[in-house]
């Protein structure tokens, strides 16, 4: 029966596939997991930062052949920007190598939220740079999340200060109409509780107004913020959202001088697609921007050159390339750090928390690395799994994006509540004993 | 030679109406119950192959198991009813989110009558089924245009449902206890005292209820209501006239549906993800109970197993291959090769069998009798 045996060929072919064997695995690697996202509609910004942290992986094995000796390994897992595909991938990949994952970097806020439980019982950091819990910070009840160098939080703040500073003074924030298009997400719903302390502080009637996914139905929004014109409008979106955003702002006439995005939103591939529209556009910078830095440099000679790059080297030094590289180094310095400690062998995913946690990066250090002007000196503590909170704006002209600020610290006595109070709910939910960050060495 | 039931006389009626008349597939069905319910676990405590890491259990038969359950559910309404629904996913989040506020404990302060409406915390398995009454409860009030409307209205119909449950479980923040973020946490899973907490725990949990539901709903379809669905299903007019009540067969199968679809919702919130957002249950999930239901063959308890564990795993595996073979391919183009060569396994098994993989089994049963001498 010619049915049958097709039928049966398909058969074995799904079957044989299911005998999925274990790849011998050399003993001095350390493994670390790429959790990218390079299809749907979220691809625009996540490709370019996946080959970021690809790129800065190869360069520490090429140029320095590893960390200390002890090469990096890795595999990536395509999540689409989908949660439940995001905790499959981290089910697959946490325990490969020779000693598992070193931490995981899922780029998206819904995987953080989903694996944050995961991976405190598995022992395995979750570096979220610049995204994910803002309650994280508090590493007393987050041990295992690092949002380094930002939260929405902070760019929240971070933002509110630069429209007072355009306004001409806090005091003149009074009164002043600010709205939030954000992506109707966990990630664009972060930033409210924040933006609500700060209207309530300022004065400031505060609007939010949701996008759902994807973010390609703007119309009606745009048409909310034609009738109420607000003074400004935050964007917290990501992906084909950034783009389409500052299309239905050309189309209504809202200047785009008056929208500021998050730093997640100020790419070249948000601005780019809407041509002229975009030009005047602002956002946020999480410490870095566009350009080429001395790491560069040894990108292009010891990967490039080698014809090892993950993308054109025309693409390298964009903003979420950028952003990737910074990634990955923090990464690497936290494993370098906890090799100080526990041998320069592959980690396991609690002796690189240790290094994280440890993790003081001076300015001398960072120009050591290449990455001056990139980013200011980071300290993490127990208490302070954020490091650092300091922030510039930037601008498009058309070609490149130009900083036009100077640099924002967010202000941390203001935040610091509401992490206490929004973390400690997330402790007495999860009946999690904070540890005692004072006692801790 | 080996699966034919000549000889094997049935001597009472209860014989005569056992869901498997034929000595093989009880043994078959023992045996993969035995592999399920005690295999399994076995080798994961030991670590053996294929359970070296967890990732089997977590990532693919626990989601495997929630999603059969929730296939079972769609089965019933679109495969032995007949209504077309694209709602699925909102009762897998009604089930979801009442379960979630019920397990926190409710209080909605009515203002003007000065009076509140207080439940305390429930335990977690009450929630759990209470979740479940209530998806089916919503599940009757979306069910009423059914009574009126047919095939693709219908879907319509239930597709806003869809978009309904999505909109309320995004803006409304009441139902997720005002939650900054809008994503919500499950409790600890206490079943009366036992915490479940280790994989191998929730793939037990899981299979007992799936085992327990799927029973249920077999017997249920073998019976008088089920076979009232499906007259209404194969002619309702005809179903009228024989003296069915279009009515209560309806929504009957609106409610058990939605309860076993919100029960699935609720498993899959607290003991898969752990913590949500009204993503996980977007109309993405109901097109791909849809898709489990019809390639698992409409009308069929085991299809929903089989279609389940098609859309669910292959995939992953069409993932997976090509590192597994050392084929260095990035990972772009292998997501990209996963939904051509996914979508075209689709489009072939609906051109060479569109009554899906229950009737392939089926088919093959006939084969396997004659065998090995076929006419």
């Amino acid at each position: 029966m010619p049915r049958i045996a097709r039928n049966a060929l398909i058969l074995a072919a799904v079957v044989s596939g299911a005998v999925v064997s274990a790849p011998a695995a050399a003993q001095n690697e350390q493994f670390i997991p790429i959790l990218s996202y390079r299809t749907g509609p979220y691809a625009v910004n996540g490709a370019p930062y996946a080959n970021g942290v690809a790129d800065y992986y190869n360069l520490v094995n090429e140029r320095d052949g590893g960390i200390n000796g002890v090469k990096i390994l890795v595999e990536e897992c395509e999540t689409g920007y989908a949660t439940d595909k995001g905790v499959e991938c981290y089910e697959r990949l946490k325990s490969k190598g020779p000693t598992g994952a070193a931490f995981i970097n899922p780029l998206s806020t819904g995987i953080t939220f989903a694996l944050t439980e995961k991976t405190a019982t598995d022992k395995i950091p979750i570096i979220t740079m610049g995204y994910g819990r803002a309650d994280s910070k508090n590493g007393a009840v987050f041990p295992y999340n690092f949002p380094l160098l930002g939260t929405y939080w902070s760019a929240a703040d971070i933002a509110i200060q630069h429209v007072a500073k355009e306004l001409g003074g806090f005091d003149k924030l009074k009164g002043k109409k600010i709205s939030l298009l954000y992506h109707d997400s966990p990630y664009g719903k972060e930033p409210i509780p924040m933006l609500q302390v700060l209207a309530q502080k300022y004065g400031f009637e505060f609007t939010p107004t949701p996008v759902t996914h994807p973010g390609v139905e703007q119309k009606s929004q745009w048409l909310a913020i034609r009738q109420n014109r607000p003074d400004y409008v935050l964007v917290w979106g990501w992906g084909v959202m950034n783009s389409t955003a500052v299309k239905e702002a050309a189309a209504v006439a809202y200047p785009r001088e008056k929208m500021i995005g998050v730093w997640w939103s100020g790419a070249e591939p948000d601005v780019t697609p809407a041509g002229d529209q975009a030009i005047g556009y602002k956002s946020l910078m999480l410490q870095h921007g566009a350009g080429k830095f001395p790491v560069h440099a040894d990108i292009e000679k010891y990967v490039y050159a080698k014809g090892k790059g993950s993308t054109d080297s025309g693409k390298v030094g964009e903003v979420l390339y950028n952003r990737g590289v910074v990634n990955a180094m923090l990464g690497v310095e936290a494993i370098r750090k906890a090799q100080e400690k526990f041998g320069q062998k592959p980690l396991t995913g609690e002796q690189v928390r240790w290094g994280l946690e440890n993790l003081n990066l001076s300015e001398a250090r960072i120009k050591e690395l290449g990455f001056d002007g990139m980013l200011k000196p980071i300290k993490i503590s127990c208490s302070d799994h954020e490091g650092t909170r300091d922030g510039r704006v930037q601008q498009w002209d058309g070609k490149s994006w130009k900083i036009i600020s100077d640099w924002y610290t967010a202000d941390e006595p203001l935040i610091d509540p509401l992490v206490r109070d929004v973390s400690g709910k997330y402790a007495a939910d999860k009946k999690i004993q904070p540890r005692e960050c004072s006692k801790e060495s | 030679m080996l699966y034919r039931e000549a000889g094997q006389f049935k001597t009472t009626y209860a014989e005569d109406m056992a869901i498997f008349p034929i000595r093989q597939d009880r043994i078959a069905l023992a045996v993969l119950l035995g592999i399920a319910f005690i295999g399994v676990p076995l080798l994961a405590t030991f670590h053996i192959w294929p359970f070296g890491s967890d990732y089997l259990l977590w990532a693919i038969l626990l989601p495997f198991l929630i999603l059969a359950l929730a296939a079972i559910g769609t089965n019933i309404l679109v495969g032995y009813c007949g209504q077309i629904s694209l709602g699925s996913g909102a009762f897998m989040a009604i089930g979801a989110y009442s379960a979630y506020k019920l397990v926190t404990g409710v209080h909605i302060p009515l203002a003007w009558l000065s009076f509140a409406i207080s439940i305390p915390p429930l335990p977690v398995f009450a929630s759990i089924l209470l979740g479940g009454l209530i998806a089916a409860g919503v599940g009757i009030l979306f069910g009423i245009p059914s009574l009126r409307i047919k095939g693709l209205y219908l879907a319509v119909a239930t597709l806003a449902a869809q978009f309904f449950f999505d909109w309320a479980f995004l803006r409304i923040p009441w139902f997720t206890n005002y939650a900054p973020s809008g994503s919500v946490n499950a409790p600890e899973l206490n079943f009366f005292g036992l915490i479940v907490q280790s994989p191998i725990e929730r793939y037990l949990l899981c299979l007992l209820l799936v085992t327990l539901m799927a029973l249920l709903a077999k017997n249920l379809v073998r019976g008088n209501l089920g076979r009232q669905w499906m007259a209404i299903r194969d002619m309702d007019i005809a179903a009228e006239l024989i003296g069915i009540r279009p009515l209560y067969a309806k929504l009957t199968a609106f409610a058990v549906s939605s309860f076993i679809i919100g029960v699935a919702g609720a498993l899959w919130a607290f003991v898969y993800l752990g913590s949500w957002e009204p993503l996980a249950f977007s109309i993405d999930r109901s097109l791909q109970l849809l898709f489990m239901v019809i390639i698992g063959g409409l009308g069929s308890i085991m299809g929903s197993f089989v279609g389940a564990a098609f859309i669910l795993i292959v995939p992953i595996m069409l993932n997976l291959i090509p590192a597994e073979l050392g084929v260095p391919l990035s990972t772009e183009t292998i997501a990209h090769f996963e939904f051509i060569i996914f979508g075209s396994l689709i489009c072939y098994l609906l051109i060479k069998e569109p009554h899906g993989f229950a009737r392939l089994i089926s088919i093959g049963k006939e084969k396997l009798r004659l065998w090995p001498f076929p006419y």
